[in-house]
């Protein structure tokens, strides 16, 4: 769907499955260079969604970074080795 | 609580430019922005995947990017990226994010630039993942060089969707096609407002040579009148006017509308429908203050206008910011606001062209199935269906439905659902009441919360 233009320096984790990313970049742009569009599902219907707008507004990019939910991926600069993962339906309360 | 002169929203355009000015006038000056750079949208990371190559579509706006984000961290400012604005106090406290603790600041002047986001294309299965903004997949190339590749779809009208197309054939990339979704026989009704464009022929050269290089590159662009997206979990194709197509990307795209999510929680911020653009802007003056006292707003979050007019329209602002503050008597302020203001001027004569030629698309066509409010997934029909029981506005609709009550605060849905209201009870838009944001306008955690009483 997308595909890169300048090469990868760096991985990190959707899922616990690796994937190749650049520094600095939004968490939103790896996942989509990497083929993932489906980034949760909504709290409403359960319905798959992806970002929209990539830049802060539509909140339909919300996935969990290092086990804190509703974090707007394209919001979120990629640093090595980051953990991420789909998030389903409302985000959970912490601990 | 530490106390600031001017505290600046957003460095976009406008608020680099009044950042540079305010600096100019010997304001203290402190510039929030929720992203990791300057730049704003329109400017954002240039000088890396995007850069101002001679003959690059957009490549003058480039050049003056990198100058303005170069004058503006000369300027003395203090500019603070990553720093999400939440809340807007009456006494002039301002409550921002930042690195995961909140801070707060009290300004003697507020100046909110936060420019403008894509109007909402509410089409069948636009939820589906793989349905995107044009500005969006801009963003992509710019921050992350990422070219869309497979069968790539471009749909909706307005300067962006050219420039974008124009820059991926620029870049290698090639969309299978484009759906110009303008209405026919635009042409006729934007002629009166033609001699007045003219007064700045740049725009139009600029966005017919993009036209042109999408045509001479033999991308189709077919004439559509209805598109929906189809799919089963993500996007596998498009529908348009009986035809079907397989698609693996989808860019809507209808232009832009002011980001007012700030003013509109602010108690007494009046605003006004502007028709043209179907849209709320604030209420300013021709300085940019609003109806509130020390809030002041410039750029495209106060009536879309583009770059260039966004960043005279910062300076103009931080000249008045200066006279209210005390640095420079009104005599003084129009004297060097006068040179800026003819400018703006100039440079927002061709917004009457282009608000003919590309008036949004009729929400009247929008299908009862079709999602509005996508955080709450409240359908065009569901909406009618409310007004018919007595929903008197976008407010009391928040009870029936929860229409524009999701995660995105009505940023997306709100002109939208704005606008299919009106259209079911039978008033003008301007007759009923913008949906009200409330602070926190971003989310934050108990703990950032929390943080502020022990710092």
């Amino acid at each position: 769907m997308f595909r890169r233009t300048a090469p990868t320096d760096c991985t990190i984790t959707w899922n616990g499955t690796e994937l190749a990313a650049r520094e600095g970049e939004s968490l939103a742009a790896t996942l989509l260079a990497a083929g993932i569009t489906h980034f949760r599902d909504t709290a409403v219907s359960g319905a798959p969604r992806g970002p929209l707008c990539m830049m802060g507004a539509c909140f339909d990019c919300l996935v969990e970074v290092e086990g804190v939910a509703n974090r707007q991926a394209c919001l979120v600069p990629v640093t090595p080795g980051l953990e991420t993962r789909l998030q389903h339906g409302a985000r959970a309360a912490g601990p | 609580m530490r106390r600031v002169a001017l505290l600046i929203l957003g460095a976009g355009p406008a608020g680099l430019a009044a950042a540079c000015e305010a600096r100019a006038q010997g304001l203290e000056v402190l510039l929030l922005d929720e992203n990791a750079a300057a730049g704003g949208q329109v400017h954002r990371a240039v000088g890396g995947f995007y850069r101002p190559e001679a003959s690059a579509p957009g490549a003058a706006q480039a050049r003056e990017g990198l100058a303005l984000i170069q004058a503006a961290s000369a300027s003395g400012a203090e500019c603070r990226f990553g720093a999400t604005l939440w809340a807007v106090q009456a006494d002039g406290t301002v409550s921002w994010s930042e690195g995961g603790a909140a801070h707060q600041s009290r300004a003697e002047r507020l100046l909110l630039c936060p420019g403008a986001i894509e109007r909402a294309v509410p089409i069948p299965g636009w939820t589906l993942p793989g349905v995107m903004g044009v500005g969006a997949a801009q963003i992509l190339l710019k921050t992350a060089g990422l070219l869309p590749e497979g069968n790539v779809w471009l749909a909706g009208q307005g300067p962006l969707l050219w420039l974008y197309a124009a820059q991926l054939l620029a870049k290698g990339g090639r969309p299978a096609g484009i759906l110009d979704l303008s209405p026919k026989g635009v042409p006729w009704r934007a002629a009166p407002h033609l001699p007045m464009a003219l007064r700045a022929p740049g725009y139009l050269a600029q966005g017919l040579a993009w036209m042109w290089r999408v045509r001479r590159a033999g991308i189709p662009v077919i004439r559509a009148r209805d598109v929906a997206a189809l799919g089963e979990g993500r996007l596998t194709g498009l529908r348009f006017d009986g035809r079907q197509v397989p698609a693996d990307l989808l860019l809507l795209h209808d232009g832009v509308v002011p980001n007012t999510q700030i003013t509109r929680a602010m108690p007494g911020c009046a605003h006004v429908w502007d028709r043209p653009q179907a849209c709320f802007r604030p209420v300013l003056d021709e300085w940019g203050n609003t109806s509130l006292d020390d809030v002041m707003v410039a750029g495209d979050g106060g009536g879309v206008g583009g770059a260039r007019a966004a960043a005279l329209s910062g300076r103009i602002a931080a000249l008045e910011a200066a006279r209210a503050l005390g640095r420079l008597s009104p005599e003084q302020r129009d004297a060097l606001a006068g040179p800026l203001l003819h400018r703006r001027a100039a440079e927002l004569a061709p917004r009457a062209l282009l608000d003919a030629m590309f008036p949004p698309l009729p929400l009247g066509r929008v299908a009862n199935a079709t999602i509005l409010c996508r955080c709450e997934e409240v359908s065009a029909g569901r909406v009618r269906a409310a007004a018919a029981l007595g929903a008197q506005g976008p407010n009391q609709l928040k009870a029936f439905l929860r229409a524009g009550m999701g995660a995105c605060q009505g940023r997306i849905c709100g002109p939208a659902v704005h606008a299919a209201m009106a259209e079911a009870l039978g008033v003008a838009p301007g007759r009923l009441e913008a949906l009200r944001t409330r602070f926190p306008t971003k989310p934050i955690t108990v703990g950032e919360l929390a943080g502020l009483g022990s710092g």
